[in-house]
């Protein structure tokens, strides 16, 4: 392999030049679209980065000028990203589920004059907001579809005139593009990264040119990918994990990445492309294991007999392999069987089977899914990171998989573990500062290292073990320490869970609040013949709470210690929503915010006496509509000891 | 991108549907009497009326599914009167069924490329060799089919039996088929009947753009009130197989027949 470290001299439009010049002619992004693979090579790439710049300049963006870009992921995506910090301006993603008011609020915080929005569901959001983001002046849209009201209005300005100005604007200076971009340097900030906002109101971190292309340049040091390499891009843009793809990886290595023709085809889309290496939050990783435990449930009984032999085969074997350990000849060929006859047959349905690698990131994982993805013969491996560091800091390497650590850092990234027990990274790939946080940036990076606020520590062979949020880990109260992160992971193991909340901070003992997983909750009971309406419904049937009752008690049996064990659960009668402010845009729970919410809840968990109570169900439609249901929740007290 | 988009909408001028003193009896029983009215190019018309008023009569007529016992129907030029459904659909009128009329065992992407067959010019012996231009008029009207995919936001579905699609997403598929075939006047019987109310939302949302993005004059047949207020240029109220109103929204509210019929005598 060639060395890299020279691309770390450019920024990320140069990086896109050089990238040009070495495969211009090889196909750097395809999108589906109207049911069909179209192709962009790196030179249209190129093309478009460049008419986007020079029209963008022509509008009045400037150097230092703040560019959002919100929807789905499309190449104009990164044709407008690049192409704004070919000008020097800086792009910054907003998730596509943003609600308008919070959309305002970012706008402001990060002074955005100019938005780039995919479709109308996007603009007509800042047409709600347009009175309260006088500095913005103008909105660019790619998809024209239901625009037809807004097309009088200047402050909207179509994708296609945009090139069109572009054009103009190279006609009259050929050379003008490449005398913008030589202007750039790499320690410049190229973009914000809006950090997941686990705690109150998302944070813009400065990313530089070089962060992205130094993260790119190390972690294909560790594993290597070739510019034949095919890459699925279905991760939302405003997230490091996507950013650190295509910007970092894709242009130092020149793989192709393929953008999905909607968020809800991903799937199949990925079955067509047979992707080399995926990145993606544990969430993607649970609901593929649950629709393959589903097929195989559906399946005919030979179909399942074969798959219960040799899943247990499997298992026993990656154990071996994610060691590196030499397996007995025995197993070895079981393996092998295994695989042949069920795995890649299996993992071909899916879409998997060219996949090497496969990572995850963002959460914590259960150790029990990577054994089951290393045994289907998904090659699995743990990330960690964060946002302010591009997201890969530290990772697994090859045949040196442990499902209980997060690996050893990257080329280039050393660790340290503070006093309190924080996790201190130091690389190329750090971002300077919060925007506009100057205090907060001081603490981020306090003595020249990066404050992860995760407790975590290394062990004997120089892997790093992440525990949970510094802040999160809780005690009871005879002051025993406890994670509640790993307990709900353990819970979430069970594929009928499909959220939980841990609490007992300050308690004599630990309590969950528990999500049933709709789809795998619904199929169960639709097979034993219990009728259900609602989710809400089906939540609170007793066979349902049974069955819940069942995984706690599973999960309380292989507890390490006594004081994990669960001593009382709820099922509660609504999904964890994003919308509604319980998750994070990533997926985390907010436990602070769950546990307000559901007080009364939270006091019946804690009160011995209370097997039901009925409750006054807040629900908020996406429209903004919302209602007020009575539920009756049940609370259960596990037997024994626990 | 939107390249195919604008290319694909036919252009070609659009007529004026005329329905003059129509009746349709049945034996004795009369499902049309002396209906005489105008549905004007580029508007959403609704045709509204109690259950039994004859609403779905008259889309018939006018898609030839029936024939007037008397009068006459006048698309531009063409009557109307005798003509078959075939002959009405190549006039460029397309109609989406109150029950979904769909091939339940085949995907939506075959059963979107079937309702295309009258524009698929080719012989058995090309079809057999598969080469030239039976490709090519397939390519083309694969084209087109995924246009109208993009447009009623099916691709999640495309390669889905249409049977195992829920109610909803197959009302959906129902007026996709219509559109396959460019229709410069839409026939739409009740699209919105047991849909939820996101559901219904969409389906509105579809029927404006319909209008607007693909320049369709669009004949609305729909229970749902609100929604016909909503959308609707132009409302034609039907009872007993008679037109008891005609008019915009708000003059439709005022005629006291329409009001008696809708919401009884006091």
């Amino acid at each position: 392999m060639k060395d890299k470290s020279q691309l770390l001299n450019y920024t990320i439009p140069q990086l896109l030049r050089w990238r040009v010049k070495e495969t211009g002619a090889k196909v750097a992004l395809r999108e589906k679209d109207f049911g069909y693979w179209n192709n962009y090579t790196w030179n249209d790439f190129y093309d478009y980065v460049k008419k986007i710049a020079l029209g963008l300049e022509k509008v009045g963006v400037k150097k230092g000028d703040k560019l959002a870009l919100i929807g789905d992921n499309i190449p104009e995506m990164l044709f407008m990203a690049i192409g704004a910090q070919s000008i020097g301006a800086v792009s910054a993603g907003i998730y596509q589920t943003t609600l308008p008011d919070e959309i305002a609020q970012l706008i402001n915080y990060m002074d955005v004059t100019a938005v780039f929005c995919d479709d109308q569901e996007q603009v007509d959001k800042l047409v709600e907001i347009r009175d309260r983001i006088p500095q913005v002046s103008k909105v660019i849209y790619e998809d024209p579809r239901g625009m037809r009201s807004y097309r009088s209005d200047d402050w909207f300005l179509f994708i296609e005139d945009l090139y069109a100005l572009g054009e103009a604007a190279r006609a009259d200076h050929p050379g003008k593009y490449d005398e913008l971009i030589d202007r750039g340097s790499p320690d410049d900030v190229c973009h914000f990264c809006l950090t997941s906002g686990t705690t109150g109101l998302s944070k813009a971190s400065m990313m530089t040119h070089k962060n992205y292309i130094n993260m790119g340049i190390q972690l294909t040091k560790v594993d290597n990918l070739e510019n034949t390499d095919e890459y699925l891009s279905f991760l939302p843009f405003a997230w490091i994990g996507e950013q650190m793809n295509s910007f970092g990886v894709a242009m130092a290595t020149g793989i192709t990445i393929n953008f999905p023709e909607s968020v809800e085809t991903s799937m199949e889309d990925l079955k067509e492309i047979g992707p080399h290496f995926m990145f993606g939050a544990p969430r993607i990783y649970e609901t593929i294991r649950s629709q393959i435990w589903l097929k195989i449930d559906e399946s005919y009984w030979l179909n399942r007999l074969v798959y219960e032999k040799f899943i247990k085969i499997g298992e026993k074997a990656a154990r071996y392999r994610m060691s590196g350990e030499q397996m007995p000849a025995s197993l070895r060929f079981a393996a092998w069987l295994g695989k042949t006859i069920v795995f890649d047959p299996l993992i071909n349905q899916i879409g998997l089977r060219r996949l090497r690698r496969a990572y995850t990131g963002g959460a914590a994982l259960g150790p029990e899914l990577f054994t089951f993805y290393q045994a289907i013969g998904v090659n699995l491996k743990q990330i960690y990171g964060q946002t302010e560091i591009v997201g890969i800091a530290y990772m697994h390497r090859d045949g040196d998989v442990r499902p209980d650590t997060v690996g050893k850092p990257l080329p280039e990234t050393e660790c340290k573990i503070s006093e309190q027990g924080e996790i201190l990274s130091q690389s190329p790939s750090v971002c300077v500062g919060y925007y506009k946080m100057d205090d907060k940036s001081e603490e981020l990076l306090e003595g020249g290292w990066l404050h992860s606020g995760d407790a975590g520590y290394l062990d004997d062979n120089g892997h790093l073990v992440v525990i949970d949020r510094l802040a999160d880990v809780m005690h009871n109260s005879s002051d025993e320490m406890f994670s509640p992160m790993f307990l709900e992971n353990k819970l979430k193991f069970s594929p009928y869970i499909k959220e939980a909340v841990i609490f007992g901070d300050k308690r004599d003992f630990v309590s969950a609040l528990i999500n049933i997983d709709p789809i795998v909750v619904g199929k169960w009971a639709e097979d034993r013949g219990i009728s259900f309406t609602t989710y809400m419904d089906l939540s609170g049937r007793p066979e349902v709470v049974e069955l819940i009752k069942a995984a706690v008690l599973d999960v309380n049996e292989r507890a390490e210690k006594d004081h994990f064990k669960i001593k009382r659960f709820a099922v509660l009668y609504k999904l964890l929503d994003m919308d509604d402010g319980e998750l994070t845009k990533t997926g985390k729970i907010r436990r602070k915010f769950v546990m307000e919410k559901y007080k009364d809840l939270y006091d019946a968990l804690y009160d011995e006496g209370v097997s039901r109570k009925k409750v006054e169900a807040f629900i908020q439609y996406q429209d903004g509509q919302t209602k007020t249901v009575e539920a009756e929740m049940s609370f259960y007290t596990m037997e024994g000891d626990a | 991108m939107n390249i195919i988009h604008k290319n694909y909408v036919s252009l070609v001028s659009m007529e004026k549907l005329a329905i003059s003193d129509v009746t349709l009896s049945f034996g004795g029983l009369k499902a049309l009497s002396n209906v005489s009215l105008e549905i004007q190019t580029g508007l959403i018309t609704s045709i509204i009326g109690p259950n039994g008023a004859g609403k779905t009569s008259l889309l018939n007529c006018i898609s030839g599914f029936y024939h007037p016992t008397s009068g006459e129907i006048y698309y531009g030029d063409h009557k109307l009167n005798k003509a078959s459904p075939h002959q009405v659909s190549s006039l460029g009128i397309a109609r989406a069924f109150q029950n979904i009329e769909l091939f339940g065992g085949m995907t939506v992407l075959d059963n979107l490329m079937l309702a295309r067959h009258q524009n698929l010019h080719y012989s058995l012996l090309h079809a057999a060799i598969y080469f030239g231009k039976a490709s090519r008029v397939e390519a083309k009207n694969r084209q087109y089919v995924e246009e109208v995919i993009d447009f009623m936001e099916l691709e999640p579905y495309r390669k889905h039996p249409v049977g195992n699609l829920s109610y909803g997403i197959q009302k959906r598929v129902e007026v996709a088929r219509a559109l396959t075939l460019a229709p410069q006047l839409l026939l739409l019987d009740e699209p919105m009947a047991g849909m939820n109310i996101e559901e219904k939302e969409d389906m509105v949302r579809f029927v404006i753009d319909i209008q607007k993005e693909r320049n369709a004059t669009v004949v609305l047949v729909e229970h749902d009130l609100g929604v016909v207020m909503d959308i609707s240029d132009r409302i034609n109220v039907l009872d007993f197989g008679e037109l008891i109103g005609a008019g915009t929204p708000d003059e439709v509210l005022r005629i006291p027949k329409v009001v008696e019929a809708y919401i009884g005598e006091d």
